[in-house]
């Protein structure tokens, strides 16, 4: 990727931080090139082609009764520029206070890093042409476009091909790196009918190009979803059970992540703060979040801080069993991390899953749907309606209206609400279809009851 | 290079990475060796810092600099895109091959010189000193005053959370139609997270508020602004800790005046910029000149406000910004327009062409986007509803552009009763259908007020600010998300 080494850039920064007056520091360098393409009908919509390295320096500066600290970033690694960003980090770090609980990690870095095959890397297709993610864009639109003659228009169709990697190190020896390839490809069709117009998406993703769907089951997958949206209506105002689908269900588990990071419960900041140990949820639901996952999307073989990762069980059939933590908000907690901490060039760390999701059941979507007299089957959320100091939560949805088992119409205009500690206590019934369309993955579950509102 | 450089960017880019006309005449022309009917290069250096505080310090900060360049070549609705985070002739070269790419037959014709455009006579953001250069112990000191007043003004406040952001970002764009402009853009926000808990513990509930916009951190350091922040932050957070249920279903909803115009932002907005229309993927594809809202509903907008969070000098094409009405009188009547849309749609450009940063594709999008007040007093306008709810104060909102379908989530709302302000409300979600939200307005305030100064606008991945504005508004029959049936 560059002449000089990501481990030569790390360390030179990690000098120039001591050198700048700091007691401690960490760096980390993000290096990444891309290529994204969109198709829209038979004609290429853009070409994108991207090279990007940005750099993190943060220094740790005794002081009173914790240390200081601050971060700086930058894009130009240039030798001076790396020395000139340490020196303001430096700087900023002695405007701050000193806080008791900031630090590097005591111990618990990665040994084995170098030794662990997550399946991230695949060089084999780090050549693929722009012009064969251009076809498959091609095939993706055309899949879609020919299911039906109501298939009218499309957003377009998206293929995406990236190659990463992150060095990690610091002063107190660490020193480690991975590389990371990433493949996707979407599609999101428009229909049209006499009732209006309706879109809706697919979409595959992957470490390496084998991985994926097929273009044309992606375009097939998304045109069938965007169709059975035509004619949507809303319902009337009702209290009822709610089916989140696996590509609803996974924003359930990211409120959950964010109601247990560290963070969230030493500022008191989630309605779980308090419940550790506590059957907060349906004995049905098992929450783990396993960054040693092979071939997944949020996999990594040291943390944000270095430290070794792990698979760590959330919930155990409704019991809250841990937070996520790094190692700040671990000390905060009188914990020790989880081997969670994410971490970005420009911010401090912070917690965040690897590749989380609620362990499968044994029903099919269709045996849940037709176990459901009357109620929802939510295709698609939308709006930021969760408060996670509450847990009070209201979202638009877009769904299926079910009654005798069956579904009956689509649905739309209508928002779900309920107390969101009610919702993961009232799962009566999870799925088997667990699908990993992301870091965060969800069978089907369903929710006992929910207000749905709607017209009247 | 001649034009005029009264913000001084283009001599910036020039001395900094040696990026000399000549250098930027010959990539134009490596991409126009190809068959395009436009080339243009983006250059970008922005430099931000951040202090956040918490349990009463300020634990951390941290300060940035990004800088890119990106070089487009556009053949009727194809673009092709390259960028890098390396500022240099050679990687200007390199890009500028790969952008073309887009096309396979060879083209011929050169760059015009750049010498026409430039930006416009007006800078509606001038600051003396950029915020980003303002020490970070008075920035520092500004959030322990913060927090100290906001513990200060009630005991049941248990948490306060504040961060102060100030960014500078210099632009310049340069076209193969002789285009050379450049902007200067600061921007400041103030951001507060108030958690209030009753005294005995059984209940807490949180209040934010923000403020900001393109001006100088003097300016934003003023007791009179951020005291009132933190006013408001307070009374949200303690007057939640005795909030009802919200009730579900269709019913009469009062919007009060300024944030609430996010209504706007997520019903109208979107639905009428330029790529959706001329891809007739938006519930507003083919309806110009109809009528989509109530008679004595106005909206614009427009990036040409001074000093406001969505104000623009020039877009990121090089097109200044400008006021643009969308819908006037109840008849929709304009679209918000970048370069490539407007062009292939045959429509005036908008100055709307917006982008993340270099590492972006520009797009259509929007700036301030408002309602014009009416003639009734906010009084009036709430003494009007029998029974329904009054918002004030919103989170985010989202919108399907295709079915028009959108939503928007108030964390300060109250019932009312007989034209009266009843109990205060849990957060809900209102939602509707944007094509027909504004022709079930019923009574417009003479109170417009714009936001303070905290959008920000997300669209195919990319974050920008933006501002909205609303006067006081009654809506009938919307449907709002609460639990009570």
């Amino acid at each position: 990727m560059t002449a000089v080494s990501g481990r030569e850039v790390v360390a030179h920064a990690l000098d120039a931080a001591r050198l700048a007056g700091a007691d401690a520091a960490d760096a980390v360098l993000i290096e990444g090139d891309s290529m994204e393409v969109r198709v829209r009908g038979d004609a290429v919509d853009f070409v994108k082609q991207a090279r990007g390295r940005t750099l993190g320096i943060r220094s740790l500066l005794a002081g009173g009764e914790g240390r200081r600290s601050a971060i700086a970033s930058t894009s130009d690694l240039a030798t001076e520029a790396v020395e000139r960003m340490a020196g303001e980090s430096v700087a900023v770090a002695r405007a701050t206070a000193p806080d008791p609980a900031a630090g590097l990690p005591e111990g618990g870095f990665a040994k084995d890093w170098e030794k662990l095959d997550l399946g991230l890397a695949h060089p084999e297709d780090r050549g693929v042409h722009v012009e064969s993610r251009i076809q498959d864009a091609m095939d993706a639109e055309a899949a879609a476009r020919n299911m039906d003659e109501r298939i009218d228009n499309s957003e377009g169709s998206q293929a995406s091909s990236g190659h990463s990697r992150i060095t990690y190190g610091n002063s107190l020896g660490f020193l480690g790196d991975y590389e990371s390839d990433s493949h996707s490809l979407f599609s999101e069709p428009v229909a049209h009918d006499a009732a209006g117009m309706q879109r809706d998406y697919w979409m595959t993703l992957g470490h390496c190009l084998a991985e994926l769907e097929s273009p044309a089951a992606v375009g097939r997958r998304a045109a069938e979803r965007c169709l059975r949206r035509l004619g949507a209506r809303p319902v009337p105002t009702c209290e009822v059970p709610v089916i989140f689908d696996p590509v609803t269900a996974p924003s359930l588990l990211r409120q959950l992540a964010g109601c247990v990071s560290g963070y969230a419960v030493y500022r008191k900041s989630s309605f779980l703060s308090e419940s550790l140990g506590e059957q907060v949820a349906s004995p049905l639901l098992t929450a783990v979040d396993d960054a040693r996952r092979p071939g997944g999307l949020g996999s990594r073989p040291f943390d944000g801080e270095g430290q070794t990762t792990r698979r760590n069980v959330i919930l155990e059939q409704g019991l809250l069993r841990s937070w996520l933590l790094d190692s700040y908000s671990a000390r905060k907690l009188g914990l020790e991390s989880t081997g969670s901490a994410i971490r970005s060039a420009g911010s401090p760390p912070s917690v965040g899953p690897s590749n989380l999701c609620f362990e499968p059941g044994k029903a099919s979507l269709e045996e849940i749907i037709a176990d459901t007299p009357r109620g929802l089957l939510v295709t698609e959320l939308i709006g930021m309606g969760f408060n996670p100091v509450t847990g009070d939560y209201s979202r638009g949805a877009v769904g299926l209206w079910i009654e005798g088992g069956e579904i009956r119409y689509p649905v739309e205009e209508i928002t779900i609400a309920a107390n969101f500690g009610d919702m993961l206590r009232d799962v009566d019934v999870v799925g088997c279809d667990l699908l990993w369309l992301g870091r965060v993955a969800s069978p089907s579950l369903r929710v006992s009851r929910m207000t749905v509102a709607g017209s009247g | 290079m001649s034009p005029r450089d009264s913000s001084g960017v283009i001599g910036f880019f020039n001395e900094r990475f040696g990026l000399e006309e000549r250098a930027l005449t010959a990539a134009l022309d490596t991409t126009l060796a190809r068959q395009v009917d436009y080339a243009d290069l983006f250059f970008e250096h922005t430099s931000e810092d951040a202090v956040v505080l918490e349990e009463g310090i300020v634990k951390s900060g941290d300060r940035h600099i990004e800088q890119g360049m990106g070089v487009r070549a556009v053949a009727r609705e194809r673009q092709g895109y390259a960028h890098s985070d390396e500022i240099t002739v050679e990687s200007l070269q390199g890009a500028a091959q790969t952008a073309r790419a887009i096309s396979q037959e060879s083209g011929g014709v050169r760059a015009l010189s750049a010498t026409s455009g430039g930006s416009p006579d007006r800078d509606l953001y001038p600051v003396d000193q950029p915020p980003t250069e303002a020490s970070v112990e008075r920035k520092v000191t500004l959030l322990g005053e913060i927090d100290s007043y906001a513990r200060s003004l009630d005991s049941r406040v248990a948490q306060v959370m504040a961060s102060c952001v100030t960014q500078y970002r210099q632009v310049m764009m340069v076209g193969s139609d002789g285009t050379l402009a450049s902007d200067v853009r600061p921007l400041v926000r103030l951001n507060l997270q108030v958690i209030a808990e009753k005294p005995d513990g059984s209940r807490r509930e949180v209040g934010s508020q923000g403020m900001g916009g393109r001006y100088d951190f003097d300016t934003l350091s003023q007791p009179e602004g951020w005291k009132k922040l933190v006013g408001e932050a307070v009374r949200i957070a303690t007057l939640n800790l005795e909030a009802q249920p919200c009730p579900a279903g269709s019913m009469s909803v009062i919007l009060g005046p300024g944030w609430p115009g996010i209504l706007l932002h997520e019903a109208i907005g979107h639905g009428l910029e330029g790529d959706f229309n001329r891809k007739q993927t938006s519930a507003f594809s083919g309806r110009m000149g109809e009528r989509v809202a109530s008679e004595g509903v106005t909206v614009v907008d427009d990036g040409t406000l001074p000093a406001r969070r969505g104000s623009i000098n020039v877009d990121d094409e090089g097109t200044p910004s400008q006021r643009t009405v969308l819908i006037e009188d109840g008849i929709l009547c304009g679209y918000l327009q970048d370069r490539l849309n407007a062009d292939l749609m045959g429509m005036p450009r908008t100055g709307n062409g917006r982008r993340e940063s270099y590492a972006h594709l520009p797009m259509p999008r929007m700036t301030n986007t408002f309602m014009l007040a009416g003639q009734e007093a906010p009084e009036d306008v709430l003494r009007s509803v029998d029974r329904g709810i009054y918002a004030v104060s919103f989170g985010g909102g989202q919108v399907d552009i295709t079915s028009g379908k959108f939503v928007f989530s108030a964390n300060e709302a109250y019932r009312i009763e007989n034209g009266r302000l009843g109990a205060p409300l849990v957060g809900a979600t209102l939602i509707g259908n944007g094509p027909d939200v504004l022709t079930r307005v019923s009574r417009i305030g003479s109170d417009l007020k714009l936001d303070p100064g905290v959008g920000t606008c997300g669209k195919d991945g990319q974050s920008v600010p933006v501002g909205v504005g609303l006067p006081t508004l009654r809506l009938d029959d919307l449907t709002v998300g609460g639990t009570q049936g």
